[in-house]
């Protein structure tokens, strides 16, 4: 009856959002008066798990499964959330656990539901608040069905210690046919991604050409910092599609959101909208974006970004 | 190749988002409908396929008779069919299942649907209907080149992309990438005659349980003023970001 929790790693150790959702994992464990286990890939330390209210770790350890697959994952959970008879189980909002979910929702005939950005309500019917009309609104849902899946958006309710201890036991799932095959990856291991980011640095058409962006990569370079654009700036081919962000690209949902040179068009803003904090740097003091800020420098950025990289240089040497 | 594309009808960008009815019910009132921007770039690499390699094309939507002019206009864009399953669409599982029995019956050999609908941004529907259907599935796929029974898909990941090969039959969720901005059509008058005379078959439900359900609906709590800082004063920004948002 404990509540499972798909905790992913990368290269053997655990994502941020491993550790968030194990965090909602124990919430919901709570509010339940159950036990949280874990199910663990190829990852190394699985007792740091432990620390986030993990209670038991399903450690997993099989090359077949070096490389992310959708049908081979989602089989090792539902066999995992078979052998625990859970009836609850947790994934995040990464671009994988999203990949893996509806076909674990169908496996275990399960109700799911994405962007979940709170604790249940109740968990007798089941109601969850999840994010919906591109982060302008929220909807209350309901999962009526025995097994639930709640998928939670990144950053929504972070990290939360817990002084327990988690025990590890080798678990071994059969692997059905992989169907899609991997042959080849091509990403910045040297980036943080949009996704994982607590800092994104975006800018606009505003920055007037691709060969602006070293200020922009410099900016985030000091804050460690994703970068990313708007929509234009990605279909000009200044900037690569994977950091065209909002409505129609990929949401951000960081603690600082970081706009320069961006109007806040509404769909721009749809999908920052998730972001805590926003700065936006612009010339124009009725740019809109200002409406959606909590900080704003009405200025030209050619100016405002070097002199902020500057400053926080000299912050940082002081922290 | 018989390719069917999920067409699922939303609110166009712009809409103000409101609700009705104790805040149970999205206000459609004076909203615009479109074809879900996913599932329009999906669409139109179905119309490339159906040009260079030869395909049918259908589209289906599962929603009431009010779904029609988007399938219509699906259909302008050059779509040769067009299905809707006569029901409300009221959560995922449910739509996938229609959509599941769809394909089934009419032997499809690739879906190709949207990563996430803009509206309730599931982003299940497709993964649901290839598990239903045991078909393949790549999700956030960015492009898709088929040959034969063998496909070869680029598919976004955090931080990057990955390049897959699969087989027929297939689902993916498409976005952006699949194709252009610049492919994408706008109907011309000759589509929009020839689409009156394409056939738009409805279909009666099939009986299922709504795994999920819909409860009520809250807006966000409306921002405080912005506070600015002069541009001569970055200092003061730098603190305010450590002192009072304490995110660096
Ligand atoms: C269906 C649909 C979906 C869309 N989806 C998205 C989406 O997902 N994401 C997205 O971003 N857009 C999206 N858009 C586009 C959106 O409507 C806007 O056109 C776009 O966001 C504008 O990008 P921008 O702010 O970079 O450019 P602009 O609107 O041109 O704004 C540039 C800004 O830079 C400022 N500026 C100029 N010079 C300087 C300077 N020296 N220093 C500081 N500021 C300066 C200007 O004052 C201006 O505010 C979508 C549109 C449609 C129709
Ligand atoms: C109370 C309530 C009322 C609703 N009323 C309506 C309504 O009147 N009309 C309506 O269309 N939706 C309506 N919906 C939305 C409906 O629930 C969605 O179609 C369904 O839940 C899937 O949404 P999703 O965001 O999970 O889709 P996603 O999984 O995010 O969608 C991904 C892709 O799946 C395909 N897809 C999704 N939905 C459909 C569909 N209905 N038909 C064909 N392909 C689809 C598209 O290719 C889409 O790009 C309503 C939802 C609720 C909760």
């Amino acid at each position: 009856m404990s509540v499972l929790v798909y905790t992913e790693s990368e290269k053997g150790s655990f994502k941020k959002t491993a550790l968030e959702v194990a965090s909602y994992a124990k919430a919901i464990a709570n509010q339940l008066g159950t036990t949280v286990t874990a199910i663990a890939i190829n990852a190394d330390d699985v007792s740091t798990l432990g620390n986030y209210g993990v209670d038991k770790v399903l450690s997993v350890k099989n090359a077949q499964l070096d490389k992310f697959n959708a049908n081979a994952y989602a089989a090792a959970i539902k066999q995992a959330a078979e052998s625990e008879s859970s009836k609850v189980v947790v994934v995040s909002s990464s671009a994988d656990s999203k990949y893996l979910a509806p076909l674990l929702a169908v496996g275990l005939n399960a109700g799911y539901a994405s962007n979940v950005v709170e604790a249940p309500s109740n968990t007798s019917p089941f109601t969850v608040k999840r994010s919906a009309f591109t982060n302008k609104a929220f909807e209350i849902a309901q999962i009526n069905t025995d097994v639930k899946i709640v998928g939670v958006s990144n950053n929504s309710f972070g990290l939360v210690e817990n002084s327990g201890s988690a025990s590890a036991e080798d678990f071994s799932p059969s692997i059905p046919e992989l169907g899609v095959t991997v042959e080849s990856v091509d990403k910045a291991t040297d980036k943080v991604t949009i996704a994982d980011a607590e800092i994104v640095v975006s800018a606009g058409r505003g920055l007037k050409g691709p060969e602006n962006w070293g200020m922009i990569e410099e900016l985030a370079d000091v804050l460690g910092a994703a970068t990313a654009c708007s929509k234009p700036v990605s279909d000009l081919g200044w900037r690569p599609h994977s950091e065209h962000v909002g409505q129609t690209g990929k949401p951000v949902a960081s603690n600082l959101y970081i706009a320069i040179g961006i109007s806040g068009a509404i769909q721009h803003l749809a999908g920052i909208n998730a972001s805590k904090v926003k700065v936006v740097i612009n010339t124009d003091p009725e740019a809109p974006f200002f409406k959606a800020a909590d900080y704003g420098v009405v200025g030209d950025a050619f100016q405002v970004v070097p002199e902020l990289i500057e400053k926080l240089k000299a912050f940082k040497a002081q922290q | 190749m018989k390719i069917l594309v999920c067409i699922s009808h939303v609110p166009d960008t712009t809409s103000k988002i409101n609700f009705t009815d104790g805040d149970t019910k999205f206000d459609t009132n004076g909203v615009q409908f479109v074809i879900n921007p996913n599932d329009e770039f999906g669409l139109t690499r179905a119309m490339w396929f159906k040009e260079k390699q030869g395909a049918t094309v259908s589209v289906v939507n599962v929603g009431g008779a009010e779904t029609e002019p988007t399938l219509r206009k699906a259909l302008a864009i050059g779509a040769d069919a067009a299905i809707r399953v006569n029901t409300p669409a009221t959560d995922a599982f449910s739509v996938a299942k229609q959509l599941a029995k769809v394909v089934k019956d009419g032997g499809y050999d690739l879906v190709i649907a949207g990563r996430e609908s803009i509206d309730y941004n599931g982003g299940m529907v497709p993964g649901m209907i290839a598990g239903l259907t045991e078909a393949n599935f790549v999700n956030n796929c960015i492009n898709l080149e088929v040959d034969g029974t063998s496909a070869k898909a680029i598919r976004e990941i955090d931080g990057g992309k990955e390049t897959v090969s699969t087989s027929l039959p297939l689902v993916i969720g498409g976005q952006k990438g699949l194709v252009e901005e610049s492919d994408l059509r706008i109907p011309n008058m000759r589509g929009i005659m020839m689409a009156r005379q394409k056939p738009l078959t409805v279909v009666e439900p099939i009986d299922v349980s709504a795994e999920t359900t819909s409860v009520s609906f809250e807006k966000p709590i409306p921002k405080g003023a912005v506070t600015l800082v002069s541009p001569d004063n970055l200092d003061e920004l730098v603190s305010l970001l450590h002192n009072e948002a304490k995110v660096i």
